[in-house]
Parts: C-alpha cells; structure tokens; sequence
C-alpha cells in the first residue's frame, strides 16, 4: 500500500532517525511511504483567530500539492504537522471555507479533498504483520507518551482522545510491555521551550516521574517536540532535583526497527545517548 | 490593586473582541473549573483558565497583561472538557491576538537564534514559538 | 354569505404598541362578511369573551374571528365562549398578531401592522370556507397497561385500581419495584426506602384489580385509544411463585454464582435467587441464562432441595394477548454510564464507585453485610454525565445534588471522624425542605466546594485517588488523596422508555426522554391519545414528582375512561365517496393503517392521526381534512398573496401545528426577527399540503414556499417527511418546467426549540425569493396544472 508522504521540516534536520526508522520499519509491514515531490512548512500550529484565513493558507498548499500528485491519502509522522494538516482538512470540509480559500488561492489548483491520516493510523490495520516481523521482542516496560496534537481537539483524534492505545498496542505487538499512566495525553509544555524554560524543565520532571512511578522504564512519542523537551530537559531536571535518574525517550519507529532488528545504525545510537 | 471591580460601559469592549476573534460565546462560561484543573500548565498561571474566562467576562482587562495567556501552550485539554462547549483555546488565542496585533510581540528573535545554535532546537519549536508569539 | 364578527386585541399594549389595532379594525371593516368589528384590550378577559357571546346574539352571527395571540395559547379560550353562545366551537379562527407580528416585528412597526392586516384577512377568508364539525364519540371501557413496575408504575396502578378501574401491570424484571427499591434512604427526611416502598408493593400484589405481570416483555401494541392489541411474552420462571416461600434452601445447593444486578454486580447471586429481599412476587427465579441447563436438566439440585416442590423445569414462556382503553408509560431511566467520562477512572480506578453502589454498600453494611471499605477520606463529584455537551447531555439530573447531600450526611453521622467532600458546580436545592437539609449536612461539616475535577488519578500504590480541582471561588487548586470517589452520575432514559417510544411512535424532546403534550398544561399527556407518562420516562425527577405525576397520569386515564366514552378529535381524514373510484393509492400513504378498502376508502377515525398525508397521494382528490380542509387553506393562500404590490416580496411558510407552529411562536416570544414578508399557515402537518397547493401559491404571486415539519423523533406522525420530500420534489419539478428556480421551494424538519435555524432558513429563502418572477411564468404553471 503506498501513501503520500509529508515529511515536515524537523524530520528533514532535528528527527532525521524519527524518519529513517519511519520508512524502513513500515516496508516491512507493507506500507510505502512516498514523500511529495515539493511540500512547503505546514505552520507547525493551526490558527484558532476566526478571521485568520491567511495563517490556513500553508497547510492546505501542502494538501493541493498531494492531491495533484494524485493522492487521495497524506501521511504524516510529526504530530504537529498532522494535527496542523488534518485541521485544514476539517477547515475545508466546510463548504463555504472551500470556496472562500479556493478563491483567495486563485493561483493553486483548487482543493477537492484529501484525507490527512498520521503513521500510528495506518498500524491499525498492521497488528498481524508487525507481530509476525518481530526479531528481537523489546521485554521492557514503556510508557506511550501521545502528548496534544494527535488528540485534540477532538475533530482530528486519532484514537479515543481522552484514553487512547493504538500505542500500547503497538508496544504489546512489538514484544513489550504498556504501562498504564495518567499523563500520557498531556502537553509536555511545547514551544514554551523558547519563552519559559524553567516550565517546560518542571513539565519534564512532571511526566517522567509519574511515568517512572507508574512502572515505566522509557518513554515513547511520535512528536518531535516532545521528544526535544523530554529529553534535553533532564540535564535542567538533574540540576534542580538531586537523585533524578535520566529516562530514555524514543520515537515509536525506533522501537518497531529495534524490535524488527533493523540494521539502521542510528536508532541505536538514538537509544545510547540517554540509556 | 483595589478589590472592587468598576463595571463600565467601555470595558464590554473586551468581551466584544475576544468574541469576534474567537467565535466563542464566552458568557456561556459557568465557572465550574473544569478547566484549570485541566491545565497542565495552571500551576504557572497568575489567572487561572476559569478565571481568564471570568475576566473576559467582567471584561476585566488586567487578564492583558497576565503572563498565563503566554503559558498556555493550546494542549486543548480545557477545550475537549468544558461542559458547555467553549473552545478555551481560541479564547485564550484571542486575547494573545488582541497583544499581537498592536505588533507588540511577545518573544525576541534575536535572543532565541543564539539559544538555538546552543541548543540545537528543532524546527518545530522555533517556528511554532514564532507564530504563537509574534504578530 | 356567512355573518362574521373581527375582534382585534390589544393585548395590554403587547400587541397595540407596535401594530396599529385600530388601523386593522378599520381594515377588517372592509373584509368581506364581517358584520361587526371591535378592538378590545383584553380579549381572552371574561369582558372580551362576553363581548363575543353578546355579538354573537345580537348579530346573528355565524363565524368569529379573533385577532390576537396563538391560537396554541388561547384557542380553547374562544371555542369555549362559542358553545356558551351557542354556536359550533370550531366557527372561530385567530390571526395570531401578537406572535406573529407585533412580537417577532416590533421594530419595524409599520410592516407589523400591515401583517397583521394581512393575517386578519387570511382568519376571515379561511373561516368563511369552514364547515362547522359535528361532535363524534366512542365507547371506551376500563382496562389500563400500566409500562414498568418501579414507584411511578406501581403508584398509578394503586390509584387507577383503587378507583374500580381493572390494570394490567407489565414489568420486565422479576420483580416490581424499579431504583427505589434499591436505595438506602431518601431526601430530605431520611426514611429508609425500602421499608416505605415494601408495603406499597405488596398492595400491588394483593389488589384484585391489578394483574401483576413480571418477567414481562411487550411485543406489540398496536390500535387507538378504546382499542389497544397488546402481545406479551412472560420469561419461564421455572418457580411456581405461588408455591415458593422464598425459604431460600434451593439457593444453598445452586453450583452457579453470577453477579448480583441488585447489588450492580458488587456481589454474587446464584442462578436461581431471589431478585431482591423485598421482591415482589415474593418467590425466586432461575435465572435460565445462568442455570447449567434446562433442557436437557444438567443439575436438578435446586428442585431436590425445595420442599414446597415449587420448582417447575417444564415451564415454558406466555403468550398474553391484551384488549387495552388506556396506557401509562413508566419506563423510568438508568443512570448514565460512568464509563463514557474515562477521565475518571471508573471501572479502572477500585476506589471510583458510582452513588447508586454507594446507595447498596450503605443498605448491606446496615444488614452486616461488609461488601467493600469506604474508608475516611471521600469525595463526590457531581453533574458526571449531566450538564456537559461534551457527553452531549446538557440536562440537569435534578436529583444529585440532593442524593449526594444526602449521602455525604449519612457517611458523615455514621462516622464524624470522615472527612466528606462535595465538589459541585452549582447546588441546586429547590424542592420542599432542600435547602434545610443542605444546611443540616454542612451542621454536620460535609464540605461543600465549588469546582469540577478535570480528570482523576490513582496513586499507583495506595490505590487511592488523587482529586485535583479549582477551588473556584478561591481560584486556588486544591490536591488531595481520597479512600473513595463516588460519582453523581445523572439520569438517562432506560432502553424500555427507548423501546416504548418507537413502538407507540412517542415523540421525545432533545434530551431523550419522553415529550409532554404541553409543557404547562398537559404535562402527563402524550401527543397520542389515551397514552400518559409517569415518572423519569418524561425526564429526570425526584421521588415526590414522581408519585405526584403518576397519580396525574392515572387521574387523566381515569378521566378518559369514567364516562364510557370519549370525544374524537375533529382533525380526521375523510372521503368523498361520490369522487372514490376505490384505487387504494392512500392506503399505502397511510403511515398508521387507517384506511380500509370497502368498495371505496374507508377511514377508521379512531386510529387516523389527522396529519393529511393521504391527500397527496388521491389521483382524484376524493381525501381531504374536516379541519384544515383543501378549501380552507386555498382561501388562505389566495388571501396572503392578496394586493401583492409591485416590488413586493411574499414567502408562504406552512408550519405543522406540533413543532414548526410553536417554534415559530417561541422566534416571535424571543422577539427575533424574520422577514415580515413571511405569512405562516398552520396545517397539522406539512404533508397535507398537496404540490397542487404550492403550485398555486405561486401562481397566485408567491416568490417562495417554506414547509416545516416535525423531527422525526418527535413529530407525533410517523414518516410523515419522506411524504414532504416527495411532494415537493413534484413542485419542484413542475417549477422548473415554468422555468422557474426550484429551491424557491424549500422544508426543513424542526424541534420547537430551534429558534435559530428557523430564523436562518426563512431569511435564506427570502434571498432566494428576492428575485421577481414574471408573470408568463407564472402562468404557466396555470396551464401546467390545467394539463396535469
């Protein structure tokens, strides 16, 4: 099965491993993943304003540009660029934002319609062939880590949005285990990274203590984001509060390519750094 | 700071603005609370989440100048809660609007490239900062 | 030529400060017939209506027209003086000024007050063309299904049995008694629930004229007041109840332990049990989903150990055919399921509990029986599933504030040491003695705290539950460890109440639960005659309400059937016999069966609804309306399209008389404005009116025609919208062949209270409609209708 790719730009610079691991653990299970000839900044946040039409307009370049490369399906792996991208999806299915955008758009192709659909959402229909690809089961216990923008607002959830597991499922499915936790869908305290560290430091002490008390031995996300902040944070967490230990932190295509034991040199480099 | 609170005639401008940049009905708001105790970041905010929304309410405009309108980092936790229905977020977008339109921006470009190269940000970090945060 | 009097009322100035009364007066003067015409401050006064009565007299007069407010509102009002002045109640006809004019226009009071002119002439042509309607009875007798045997059920099956009247009980479970019976306790006065309830269900069981059904399901109804089919399937019980002393010896041998649904599954029952210590009847059960088997016997233990040799394994299920007069539906709720708010852990977290658990964990542990730790520190969140769209319940449950009050002070005296906590949003004690049993629980220091959690954690060790929560009058958040969590979950409707009301095509309001006939004034009245509501089947309620509603609802049965018969509405189909040709084309279009094929077609006016759905589907217009009739609204159309002026715009709006007719009373009540140009017809509903009529209308100088129509889940006629959809698909059709724009014909489902949508659809339609129509088009309509 092959479907539009949209890479985003910090899988193309900061999450190169997110990536990598990405496109070879899902040839494994059957899934091409084909990025776009040319894609732009999705906008990374989705404008709440009512009358900010123009900051709508670079999401939904980027969906014109899949449909004119005949795709009916676009896949992200960023959950900021999905939930940016599948935001304008809903936008447009309003008829009258549709003709108000096409017109202000007059020298794009016009929007007809895509789906917008994150990596996690093509694994549910996956679970057998990701199983029987298994190598090395992973034994360890993980804490999913969804954080915002893959459940809310409600609108683009993919997955039950206040108690989702397509994650912990995928982590059963890899050969570990899914620990139960209260703040896997809370906000990691995202770009406040630039305007207030020292909160985003507190949030990271936060989910990974809870994480840890609830039994986890690492963290797994699908945001780039997220992940930044979960990790880098520790080295603050350390300074702050003596006796924190550090706590890995992984995309969930890493752990598919260490559990498919894929020879992509990176993902284990990406684990060595914390672990 | 004096307790009492004159309601004006000129202050339902604030009402009225955030309204019309948000879409949302903010006198639905009946203060249960749900969403601070939604909040990850409440713990930070000088007004609470229900008390932004009790401020536009009043239309009590020190809720500006508040630092929780920057804190909040649009998780919509507040949004996928609330009884009645009101997307906080783009109610606590709007009163951002309100500052960055007056292009008064709330974060220094010039300070965050430095901690960049320091720190080797994703990109995502930066750009969405610099949307959030600038007019 | 018929004698007509025009009464123009100014409603104390809710009318005459916009319309122009006098201006209308003098208007109708000059309408043809009308031979008197007044102005009257107050028309529905005992002055106004003598007013009437006097005229009447000394005039001679045959037809009334009375312009003033909904004829919803105060309709009857006139019928009434009619028949006092002796006249047929049905020769008055009201132009709605007020809600239709002075209200909804009160800005632009010049445009009100030509409405009004126009709406006055519309009553006067209409009631010229009206045929007075005589009176048509039937015989009834005294037999009533009463729909669920919880304290609404057995309530109104007490007083309807008391009164001589015969009942027939149907309840689905093994015993009656509904919730109640599960309760500690009830609000405000404390009295145990069970011992208060117990004697009321052994009357039940000993009256000889309730036929106490359990284990019971309802088939089938089908028929009309006076003659209801009922079919019920009685579940085996495979215990001769008469014969069972509920010893309980056969549940001592019984191998099969399933959860107990008393106890919502907190405890174990066997397969054979007693449903509940209070069970009525009083005997067990074998529960045949349980049992090792019946058929072949597996096990057989139950029956050895029986000494009354009550046991029966060749049971088998009852057939019951029923001949009903009247029916009371008591189908009552369930609560909401907790588990649709994950947030809060329940059935995950061991220490969430919802407060009807609570309610069983107080009654056990009173008997000695320790079912589960409540501990010291605990916590009741209110309004889980009421009050919050995003469950999509925007109803108050109206009975947890006072439950949870009332069990934060039974934890509280039975252990003061307990730290109880109430987090609410706003607590509502309006019933008799509330607000004084809200302060004796904070006398007893139950902590009240304004604020709802956003979600609950578990600390991962202790298992207990964390509360995070904005203290909101403090604006501080408040972090504590609880023992036990317990839920104020709210009240949804039960499955029966949802089966119930698709079977007897029930309408229900937006909440889900079952819609009065009139909020005010027929609030145990459905829309179907002979079929009443008790209890929380209509929506949340207390206890009191409850028993108070039942005994309305057994009451207004009673009334019905006292006199041995009852009057039909006028509002019927009839056939013109000399035009029947006996094709059968309406018996199809007949959505509840009315209609028979004798020769010709014959309406069963006991059963047929009124709502004109046949009309359409007569090649030969041999069906028409007593009330309502073809003539009548024609007369009406020919009047609101009447001296047109050149630039002008006019929009017929037919409204059904259930949902889009009271909706657009409530746009004009709100004083929200629609175009002025809108002239609204009442019609029983938007499937009498025919393509032939909508044709006409523009014809006549429509420019657009609107048809509203009840939702489906509240219109009191089944499928009566896919009728509307057809007809109008012919007009459009025929528009189109004129060349003209088919969506100047538009319709749209309703429920009363969609004040905006209707405001927007009328106002869309009259852009659409903002274009002229030349008259050759028009015309051609005419010749296509002649070709037709």
């Amino acid at each position: 099965m092959e479907y539009g790719y949209y890479p985003g730009c910090t899988l193309k610079t900061h999450a190169k491993d997110f990536e990598k691991a990405a496109i070879e653990a899902y040839k494994k299970i059957g899934i091409e993943l084909k990025e776009l000839d040319k894609w732009y900044c999705c906008g990374t946040v989705y404008s709440l304003a009512k009358d900010n039409i123009i900051y709508k307009v670079a999401s939904i370049r980027n969906l014109i540009k899949a449909q004119q490369q005949g795709f009916d399906k676009l896949v992200a792996l960023c959950s900021m660029c999905y939930n940016t991208l599948r935001q304008a999806q809903e936008f447009m299915k309003e008829e009258e934002n549709r003709v108000r955008i096409n017109s202000f758009m007059d020298e794009e192709a016009k929007y007809e319609g895509i789906e917008v659909l994150h990596g996690l959402e093509l694994l549910k229909e996956k679970f057998d062939e990701i199983k029987s690809n298994v190598e090395k089961p992973l034994g360890k216990k993980y804490a999913a880590y969804y954080g915002c923008t893959l459940l809310r607002p409600k609108s683009i959830a993919i997955d039950a949005y206040e108690k989702p597991n397509i994650m912990e499922k995928l982590i059963e499915a890899l050969g570990g285990i899914a620990i139960e936790w209260p703040l896997k869908n809370e906000c990691c305290g995202s770009y406040n990274i630039i305007t207030n560290r020292e909160a985003v430091v507190e949030r990271t002490y936060h989910i990974i203590e809870n994480a840890r008390r609830n039994g986890a031995e690492a963290i797994v996300t699908s945001c780039p984001l997220c992940y930044f902040n979960l990790k880098d944070c520790q080295k603050d967490v350390k300074k702050h509060y003596a006796g924190f230990d550090e706590m890995p932190i992984y995309y969930f295509t890493e752990l598919m390519c260490m559990a498919f034991g894929s020879k992509i040199d990176k993902c284990e480099d990406n684990k060595g750094e914390l672990a | 700071m004096s307790n009492v609170i004159h309601i004006e005639e000129e202050e339902n401008e604030l009402l009225a603005k955030v309204e019309e940049i948000s879409g949302e009905t903010v006198t639905l708001c009946e203060q249960c609370g749900i969403c601070t105790t939604s909040c990850p970041m409440a713990e930070e905010m000088d007004f609470t989440p229900a008390g932004i929304m009790h401020a536009v309410k009043l239309g009590d405009k020190n809720v500006l100048d508040s630092k929780a309108i920057w804190i909040c980092a649009s998780c919509f936790t507040c949004t996928v809660r609330c009884p009645r229905g009101i997307d906080l977020a783009k109610v606590t977008e709007a009163l951002r609007q309100i500052h960055l339109r007056k292009n008064k921006d709330h974060v220094n470009l010039e300070e965050v490239k430095e901690e960049e190269q320091e720190e080797n940000l994703p990109p995502i970090a930066l750009v969405s900062a610099l949307r959030k945060f600038t007019g | 030529m018929t004698r007509i009097g025009v009464y123009v009322c100014h409603c104390g100035g809710n009318i005459s400060d916009v319309v122009d009364v006098e201006e209308v007066a003098q208007f109708a003067s000059r309408l043809p017939d009308v031979v008197v015409v007044r102005s009257i401050s107050h028309m529905c006064s005992e002055s106004g209506q003598k007013a009437i009565i006097d005229d009447i007299r000394e005039y001679k007069l045959d037809r009334v027209v009375v312009a003033a407010c909904s004829p919803q509102f105060q309709g009857s009002t006139f019928e009434k003086a009619l028949i006092k002045a002796g006249l047929n109640p049905k020769m008055v006809e009201m132009a709605n000024i007020r809600e239709q004019s002075a209200w909804p226009h009160y800005d632009i009071p010049d445009k009100a007050t030509e409405k009004a002119k126009v709406l006055t002439a519309m009553a006067v042509e209409k009631i010229r063309k009206t045929k007075p309607v005589e009176r048509e009875a039937m015989k009834i007798g005294k037999n009533t299904l009463v729909i669920g045997g919880g304290i609404a059920g057995i309530q109104a099956s007490l007083d309807l049995a008391n009164a001589g009247f015969n009942v027939y009980l149907v309840e689905e479970k093994p015993s009656i008694g509904g919730h109640m019976a599960q309760l500690s306790r009830t609000f405000p006065t404390e009295d145990c629930a069970s011992c208060i309830l117990a004697p009321k269900m052994a009357d039940v069981a000993d009256h000889p004229n309730i036929h106490l059904l359990t284990y019971t399901e309802i088939l089938e109804i089908t028929g009309s007041i006076g003659n209801f089919k009922v079919k019920l399937r009685q579940k085996p019980r495979y215990v001769d109840a008469d014969k069972c002393t509920a010893c309980g010896e056969c549940e001592k041998v019984c191998p099969v332990s399933v959860p107990d649904e008393f106890n919502l599954g907190m405890t174990a029952r066997k397969a054979i049990y007693l449903p509940s210590p209070t069970a009525v009847p009083h005997a067990h059960v074998i529960d045949e989903d349980a049992c090792l088997g019946i058929v072949p016997l597996r096990c057989g233990e139950c029956a050895k150990a029986c000494e009354a040799n009550a046991i029966n394994y060749d049971d088998t299920p009852k057939y019951i055919n029923l001949d009903i007069d009247t029916i009371i539906v008591a189908t009552g709720f369930e609560i909401f399921d907790a588990r649709k708010k994950p947030q809060y852990g329940y059935g995950r977290f061991q220490n969430v509990i919802t407060a009807l658990e609570l309610e069983r964990l107080i009654v056990e542990s009173a008997e000695g029986h320790f079912i589960r730790p409540i501990g010291k520190d605990i916590a009741f969140i209110q309004c889980v599933g009421s009050r919050d769209k995003q469950v999509g319940n925007l109803y108050c449950s109206r009975i947890c504030c006072m439950y949870a009050t009332k069990l934060a002070s039974l934890l509280k005296r039975a252990d003061p040491s307990r730290d109880v906590y109430v987090f609410y949003t706003d607590l509502r004690a309006y019933g008799k003695g509330f607000e004084e049993y809200y302060r004796r629980a904070q006398e007893l220091g139950v902590k009240f705290i304004r604020g709802r959690p956003g979600e609950l954690q578990e600390d991962p060790e202790t298992k207990k539950v964390i509360v995070r929560v904005e203290d909101t009058l403090t604006r501080k958040i408040i972090e504590k460890k609880f023992d036990l969590v317990v839920l104020s979950v709210g009240l949804v409707p039960s499955k029966g109440t949802l089966k119930i009301a698709e079977m007897l095509k029930l309408p229900r309001t937006s909440d889900g639960f079952l819609k009065e006939a009139h909020p005010k004034f027929r609030p145990v009245d459905t829309p179907i005659e002979g079929i009443f509501i008790a209890g929380t089947a209509q929506g949340p309620k207390d206890i009191p309400d409850t028993v108070a509603q039942a005994s309305a609802a057994a009451a207004r049965a009673m009334a019905l059937m006292n006199k041995g018969e009852f009057e039909l509405s006028p509002i019927k189909a009839i056939v013109y016999e000399d035009k029947c040709d006996g094709c059968g084309e309406c018996i199809d279009a007949c959505p509840v069966d009315a209609i028979k094929l004798n020769g010709k077609a014959s309406i069963n006016a006991a059963i047929c609804k009124g709502c004109g759905s046949c009309i359409s589907s007569c090649p030969r217009d041999a069906i028409d309306l007593k009330i309502f009739s073809d003539e009548e609204i024609m007369a009406e159309i020919e009047s609101a399209l009447k001296d047109k002026k050149e630039n002008e715009r006019r929009i017929i709006v037919f409204a059904d008389d259930m949902c889009t007719y009271t909706l657009a009373d409530g746009v004009g009540t709100a004083k929200m404005g629609y175009p002025a140009n809108a002239f609204i017809i009442r019609v029983p509903s938007s499937s009498r009116v025919t393509p032939k009529m909508i044709l006409k209308a523009f014809e006549l100088g429509a420019d657009g025609v609107f048809l509203g129509e009840c939702e489906e889940a509240v219109s009191p006629f089944p499928s009566t919208l896919k009728v509307i959809k057809e007809n109008v698909e012919k007009a459009r059709i025929a528009l189109k062949e004129a060349g003209i724009e088919p969506e100047r014909i538009q319709y749209s489902p309703f429920v009363t209270v969609m004040f905006p949508k209707f405001v927007n659809l009328i106002k869309k339609l009259n852009e659409i409609a903002s274009k002229e129509i030349p008259e050759e088009k028009r015309r051609k309509l005419h010749v296509l209708e002649v070709i037709e």
